[in-house]
This record gives structure tokens, sequence and C-alpha cells, in this order.
């Protein structure tokens, strides 16, 4: 017998054998041609007890160095903020970790109600009103929202801002064939986007897309960018932040029509990039234009609430080629942490959050006091100028047990020498003052 | 169970200055956001203190049901139980709190296990190269047609290969991927053993086709018979073959998709390999290739230097680009990765004891159910409720929701669409012989309730925080959110 896995002892297998009829398990394979089939064991590591395996592992682990190992002001779209143990707490119940999509409603009340409420968090947020049950991260939404705007408006380019995170950019560029779009990339000026530019970009365009705030950390001047985008036909969609949504304008309040984002701040750990949940919220009448699974609220025989996967009819296995998307799976989980997470902050919460981010990164600015690479107000996050190529000053900064950021040239030519610097609440004064000294000693 | 009762939504449990947060005060320069971006009126997010955060969540978990909970046999979802040791390996700090940023020599053991697992899942698919990208099993479809479009766009072909030929049985996500892939579909039958049907096909492929999607074993649980046949077709006309790895699990170890002749494959790690699924993900879907292929799969790639290190490798001008941020979904990976290192070779026995487990319930339940194709199953077989429609008046979904009250999780209902009053039903290898039984009982039970008592079935379930509930209300009112107007302001 395998593994602690398998419950079935050797007379089990023989009275199952019996019941069916065969003489051993490989007649059950008898369907299998000749040709198919492999006449030798799998090449694979032989089987490891857990105690191994833990060992394994750990070990493993214990060649990464994580963030309680080094003082990292590492962000760029993923983010160091504190994830409370209620979440781990509640994610960690088996009725929620070991159950499939809620396709049974009767036996998954739990989830979809948690669904329902995860919906009613991020339309609030984002100012929305209705929301999909999750996508798979920040980046695929982007190409999700890109879809349901190439179907409302029957057009076939999409404008995105290159302030926008590049790795979003590269997955709607890789998504743009098969749906036959062209993506036109809107130039930064000074760090931030130019709304006539956006304006002129945006003309013919199914939507026009942009990022608040922006990949350098920069605050657009989004209320313009979305009056653009509206003007020139396209839908207006934004890319933002969950947690700064407790200072900065929901996106629904100042004409944007879809709402999407990286859920990850809220309530996921880093996980080297996941899994983790992409959020898409839009204005009612784009609810049968929109990918993935939503919960809608019904009543029993009884007469009872009660809450239901709804809008089926959109999906894949009903609509199957004329689907709005062929997503199943989505992040149910993710999402879970990010409703108990948001729930746990409130509304004061998260604008104290938002709040000490924003003092964190005016504290950080003037103790490091580096020219900043653009002039815009910025959020949690904010890029300087250093003397040094960016690389080089992150590997020495990271000699001394800092990381100090994430170098810009990595994704932009011509920013090379800039850095761009992430705070979160998990970052006090004290480790702000050795960050700058740390920058002040590489640089010197 | 009688004494469930409504639950409040968390908003209704709301009331303005609760808060369970616990943020740091620090000394700080006040800094706000300019005027015209700040935020006019707080979102209405709960307001709650921990406890009542804690009950309500709790509360909310006691109306779900997992595999924890009890049998769940839902067909083509591979619902086996999800070792608890992999939760604790991938809460690592090391795993955990590691930030997808950080520089690759920082990184070493995490790109290590990622690149262990490719190597792992290339052996068991008998593929070459291999990307962990793709978050979910249909995303790693949509990467793999796009994989076939770049293959041929760089043979010149791509202008003439436009369809994608799919059978009749396939999950609904195949001809949705073909859609977004930008490819057309054409579908194909099923013949009266429950295979491919040949002469169907050999009428539709031509020099306009550019892959076939399978699912094999197929969604009826049944072996390709005709598959090497089949790979001849497709290849002599110049197409690709794609393998849905949805029903993985009934061939590991044993017949992989490269030896039928699939030249992509997608794996769906939160099936075969145990991650568990979370109510509805996270999964992870990776895709493995011929090595024709590999100069297309999505950007980065993790290779490996002389001196053993490893490093990311971007500059993949043939790539089709990144389909999601990052690697993959990395705790995930960690997850299959342990599942994988449990079993080793062993993962043949895995598949075989799903098959065996699969083939009992089919034998012992085939007499009181209609068998649409009589043949040894896979991992899973469809059985349907056709009869007791037609005598009794109760359906698949009586069926379905009647098993609720033996603490049974219905199988997959009215799928694959072939069979009318379809219930897909799949064991998996976890489940003990006595739990089987239990099923086949409650079957059996149930079929001869039809018969005497057929009310009890249509009012099914019972004892449930809700009786069915009223799908076409839902869609006729569109509540999809919580709405604030008759509750009283929050604080903010």
């Amino acid at each position: 017998m395998g593994t602690g896995y398998l419950a079935l002892t050797n007379a089990d297998r023989e009275t199952m054998l019996r019941a069916i009829g065969v003489a051993s398990i490989d007649e059950l394979f008898a369907d299998i041609p000749e040709q198919a089939r492999l006449k030798r064991e799998l090449e694979l590591p032989p089987p490891a007890s857990e105690v191994e395996l833990e060992r394994e592992l750990t070990g493993l682990a214990s060649r990464n160095v994580h963030t309680g190992q080094e003082l990292s002001f590492l962000g760029a779209g993923v983010y160091d903020h504190y994830v409370p143990a209620i979440v781990e707490a509640v994610i960690s119940r088996p009725e929620f970790l070991t159950a499939y999509t809620p396709y049974q409603p009767e036996l998954s009340q739990g989830i979809l109600q948690a669904i329902f409420e995860y919906q009613t968090v991020i339309c609030e947020l984002t100012g929305m009103e209705v929301s999909n049950a999750s996508g798979y991260d920040g980046a695929t939404v982007a190409a999700d929202a890109c879809f349901m705007a190439a179907h409302v408006t029957g057009r076939k380019k999409i404008a995105v801002a290159e302030t926008v995170n590049p790795q979003v950019r590269q997955v709607v560029k890789t998504y743009a064939p098969g749906f036959g779009l062209e993506i036109v990339e809107v130039p930064h000026t000074d760090g931030v986007t130019d709304p006539d530019a956006f304006l002129a970009a945006a003309q013919d365009a199914a939507a026009a897309i942009f990022q608040q705030p922006n990949f350098f950390g920069c605050l657009e001047a989004a209320p313009d960018l979305a009056r653009a985008a509206s003007e020139a036909g396209a839908l207006a969609v934004a890319h933002v932040d969950p947690l700064s949504l407790g200072v900065l304008e929901a996106p629904g309040n100042y004409g944007c029509q879809i709402a999407i984002g990286e859920g990850q701040a809220a309530g996921n750990r880093l996980s080297f990039g996941g899994p983790h949940f992409g959020f898409l919220a839009a204005k009612k009448d784009l609810i049968r234009r929109m990918p993935g699974r939503i919960t809608g609220q019904t009543v029993d025989r009884a007469g009872r609430r009660g809450f239901v996967l709804t809008f089926q009819t959109r999906e894949q296995h009903i609509r199957r080629e004329k689907a709005t998307s062929n997503i199943t799976t989505n992040q149910s989980l993710c999402a879970l942490a990010g409703l108990v997470y948001l729930s746990w902050l409130g509304p004061r919460g998260l604008r104290e959050l938002g709040e000490t981010c924003l003092g964190l990164a005016e504290l950080a600015k003037s103790k490091i006091g580096l020219p900043l690479a653009f002039d815009a107000p910025f959020f949690k996050e904010f890029a300087v100028r250093t003397k040094r190529h960016s690389e080089e000053v992150v590997r020495e900064a990271k000699k001394l047990g800092v990381n100090p950021g994430y170098p810009l040239g990595r994704d932009y030519p011509g920013l090379e020498n800039v850095l761009l610097i992430s705070l979160t609440e998990k970052r006090s004064p004290a480790d702000i003052e050795r960050l700058a000294e740390v920058l002040g000693e590489v640089l010197a | 169970m009688s004494e469930w009762r409504e639950l409040p939504l968390i908003f209704e449990l709301s009331k303005p200055g609760r808060s369970a947060c616990s943020l740091p005060r620090y000394e700080l320069p006040k800094a706000e956001v300019p005027a015209a971006l700040a935020r006019a009126e707080a979102p209405r997010l709960p307001e709650l203190a921990e406890p009542d955060l804690a009950r309500h969540f709790s509360a909310l978990a006691d109306r779900n049901f997992g595999v924890d909970s009890g049998f769940y046999p839902l067909g083509s979802c591979t619902m086996k139980y999800n070792p608890r040791l992999n939760e604790r390996l991938a809460a690592l700090p090391g795993f955990a709190d590691l930030h997808p940023h950080q520089s690759p020599e920082d990184a070493q053991g995490a790109l290590e296990l990622c690149f262990q697992l490719q190597e792992a899942l290339a052996e068991i698919s008998g593929l070459d190269a291999v990307t962990l990208q793709p978050a979910a099993g249909s995303q790693g479809e949509l990467t793999g047609l796009m994989l076939v479009r770049a293959y041929f766009q760089d043979e010149g072909e791509l202008e003439q290969r436009r369809k994608v030929v799919v059978p009749d049985t396939a999950h609904g996500t195949n001809p949705a991927s073909v859609t977004m892939a930008g490819f057309e579909l054409q579908p194909v039958k099923t013949d009266a053993r429950g295979n491919l049907d040949l002469e169907d096909l050999r009428c539709v492929v031509g020099p306009d086709t550019a892959a076939l999607m399978l699912t094999n074993p197929s969604t009826l649980g049944l072996f390709e018979e005709g598959i090497v046949e089949l790979a001849r077709i497709f290849h002599e006309a110049g197409a690709l073959l794609y393998y849905d790895g949805a029903n993985l699990n009934a061939v590991c170890g044993i017949s992989r998709p490269g030896d039928m002749g699939f030249d992509v494959v997608h794996f769906n790690l939160h099936k075969t390999f145990s991650t568990p699924h979370g109510g509805g993900g996270p999964g992870a879907g990776p895709v493995a290739v011929r090595r024709e292929l590999e100069p297309f799969l999505p950007a980065p790639r993790i290779v490996r230097a002389k001196d053993g290190a490893l490093s990311l490798d971007s500059k993949r001008p043939k790539s089709i680009g990144r389909v999601r941020g990052f690697l993959g979904p990395f705790g995930v990976l960690v997850k299959a990765y342990a599942f994988i290192r449990v079993y080793g070779p062993a993962l043949k026995e895995m598949s075989e004891v799903a098959v065996l487990n699969a083939n009992y319930l089919l034998s012992r339940l085939k007499d009181v159910y209609e068998l649409r194709y009589d043949r040894l199953c896979k991992h899973e077989f469809v059985l349907s409720a056709a009869t007791l429609k037609r005598e009794h008046g109760i359906s698949a979904l009586d069926v379905a929701k009647r098993l609720m009250d033996y603490g049974i999780h219905p199988p997959t209902v009215y799928f694959p669409l072939v069979v009318p009053e379809a219930l897909m039903i799949e064991p998996t290898e976890t489940e003990s012989l006595e739990t089987l039984d239990g099923f086949v009982d409650a079957m059996r039970r149930i079929a001869a309730e039809a018969a005497d008592t057929p009310e009890l079935l249509h009012q099914a379930p019972h004892g449930r925080p809700v009786e069915r509930l009223d799908e076409a209300a839902a869609v006729k009112r569109a509540i999809v959110r919580y709405e604030f107007e008759a509750s009283a302001p929050t604080s903010g």
C-alpha cells in the first residue's frame, strides 16, 4: 500500500475486484491501447515520509530571504501589509478550504453568502454597482475588462497608460490577438498620464485603462483621465489599489465604468506572487457582459433569504463558445481572505491605514533626502533618483540587510537610476531611519 | 438540524463606531492627498469587533460543506482529501513571506521547487517543457491554445488553420477557450461506445484544422480507445493535439498524454495533485508541451546555470508573453509539489485505486440507474436518472438533493450533455470501502424512495439552512450586492 492518504486494505481491494468481476486491477485498464501505455515506472524521486518532506521543504524555504529576514521596501504591485490572524483562522476552516465551487447552494450557503458580502465590499470600495466573485489576479482582470469593453462598444482598440503595472500590460497584450484587439500605450509625462494624450489615444478605443496610484506610485489626475476616456466614447477603466480607497476617491464616483485591481494587499500573504485575487467591478448595465461567477440573492421555497450563483447564462457551461469568458475556477478563498480583512479594517481602519501609509511615505521621502524622480503627489510608494544604477544600489543595500525597493529600469528604459520605494504599516519610523542610513552609505 | 436560522449579512451586524482592527500609531508628519482626488464619502465596510467577526464567519463555515465534511463525488472535480501537511508547508515564512520581486539569488529555494515541479510534471505528462504560470485549468487551456496559435503563426499557417475540433462531451470551458484564443469551434460527435466518432472526424479534419482538444478519459469516464489512430489523423493533417488534464487522475504512471500522441497538456493541480479548491479557487493550471513548442511558452522561464544557480530568462522572442503575474500561483505549487513527493512513482497506485473505486461503484449501481455506455470506466462514470424520471417523475436534481439528506455531496448533474438526466460520479482514490458502500446504500435507497415516497425527494433536501432556491427569481431580481438604503449610515 502506498501512502497514508489511501484507505483501502488489500482485502478491500480483493472484495471490490470480485464485485466488479475482474481478476486484477490491470484488467481495469484493458481499454488503453498498447502503444499508449507507459511500460516503466515514473522517474520521480522515491516517496517521502511526512518527516522527510517537512525537512526537505523547510530546507528549500530557508534558501529564500523573506520579509522577516531583511528590512524590505519592495512593493511594485505586491505589498507587505499585515495579515491579521483572524483571516488565516477563517480561511483554514475545512468547510471553506476543502469545498469546490458552490454548484449545490443548499450545501454552500456559507461561501455563497461570503461571496455576496465580498461583492458588496468591492462595490463599496470602488463606487460600483456590480462585482464578480473574483478573477485570477490584478493582471488577468485587465484582460477581462478589455474583452467586456470590446463586446460593449464593438471597437477593436485598447488604450492603456504606460504607467500601468508592466505585468498588467503584458497580460493584456498576450490576450489581445485572440480577442482581435490592438493595444496602444500612452507614454507618461513626468511620471503621470497627460489627459490630452489619453483622450487622443482613446479615440475609437473600446477601453482606456489607467492605474491609480500608478506604477511609479504617483497619483494620476484620475477624474480627468476618466473624463477623457468617456469623451472619446471608450469605457474608462481604473486599476486601483484597494487599500488606497479610504483616502482616494472611488473610480465609480468620478466617471469610470469599470474598476479592477490586485486584491493581494487585502489579507493575502506575498507567497512569491500567488495565489492572490483580482477584483472586477462595474456599473450595473454591464452585468451581462461580465466574466466569472456572480452570486445573487433569492428566496427558498419557504420564503427564506438564500444565495445562488446567478446570471449563469453568461457562462461557459451553458453558453460554451459564446460565453463571456472561459473562467470557472477563480480565487474564492483569496477573495474570502480579502473580505475578512476588509471587515476587520472597517471604514475607519481603512482610512487610518491609508493615512499611515501617506505619513510613512512622506517621512521616508524627507529622511532619505534623495531627489524625487517625478513631481506628482504619491500615496504609499515614491520614486527617487539615485546617482548610481538602481540595481547596484539594491545589491549594495542588501548586503547591509536592507532591500531598498524596486529598480524601475527593469521595465522602463531611461529610468535605470530610479528606485521605487514602498511603505506599509509594517515599516516603522525607526525602519525608515535605517533605510535612510543605508542609502546614505551606499550612495556616499 | 431544524435549528438553522436566517443568518444576518455582515452589514446587518454593523454598528457605527465599532472596529476589529489594530494598527500601529506612529508619530508621522501630516500628509494628505490633493483635495480633488480625496475620498468624499467613506465606503460602507462592515463595522464589527473581532469576536463578532469570528462568530459570523464561523457561522458561515457551518453552512458550507467540504471534503472534510463528507463524501464529495463531484464528477470531473476530483475531490480527494487535501493533506494538511501541505498547508503548513506552503505557510512557511520562507515561502509565504517571500516577495515575488525578490532577487533570484535570494529566492533560490522557491525557484528550485518550481524547477523540480516542472521536471516532475514533464515526466508525468510524457512531454518536454512546462510552464507553471496559468492560474487555473481554464487559463491553462487558453494558454495551450495561444501556444498552438503562436506555433502556426511561426510556421506561416495561422491564416489557414482556423478550426479547433472539440467533442460534444467536452467541458464548456473548451469551446469558450477556443473563442478566446481567436479560433473557430468544430464540434464532433460521440459514437455508440462513447468514443469519438472516427468517421465524423475524418470528414472534418483537414488543412484548416489547428488542433484537437480532448479530455481523456472523457467526461463520460471512458478512455478514448481510438486514441492512437486519432493522433495519427491529426498529425497527418499537420494539426496539433491538446490534452485537457481535468481527468488525469485516471492515468498517472499508466498512460501519459505525450505517449498517447498529445503535444500540449494542461494540468489541474487542484484536482489531480490535491491542492484544496477553497470553495471555488485558487487553482493552478500548468501547461506541458513537446520540444517544438517550448520557444512559445510564457516568459519568464526558469533557467539553470552551469553552477546550478537558477535565474529568470525574460528574453524570449517567440514567447506568447505573460498570462498572469509573476511565476504562477506559487503557494498552490508548493502543495502540489509536496503531494507528488509523498507518492513518487506510486502515483500509479493513486490512479489505480481511483479507477478501482469508480468501477466498484459502477458495478454496484448499474442495475438501479441506467448506464448508457456499458464499459469499464476509468476514474468516473455517468449514470442516468432517465428511468426514474419517466416512471416516477424523479429527476437527476431530485436524486442529487436527496443525497444531501444522507450527508453526501451530490455528483455533477446534467453533464455531460449527451446523457439525459446525467449523474456524473467520481469517488477518487482517498475513499474507504465503508464510505463507498454508504454511497451505494444511499443511491439504492433513493431509487426505492422514488417509487414509494416521491414527495420526499421532490422536497429534498431536508434540514439544511435553506430549501431549494428560486434561481429564476435571482436573475429577475438581480440583487448582487447588499442594498444599504434601508439601513443606518456608517461612520467614516
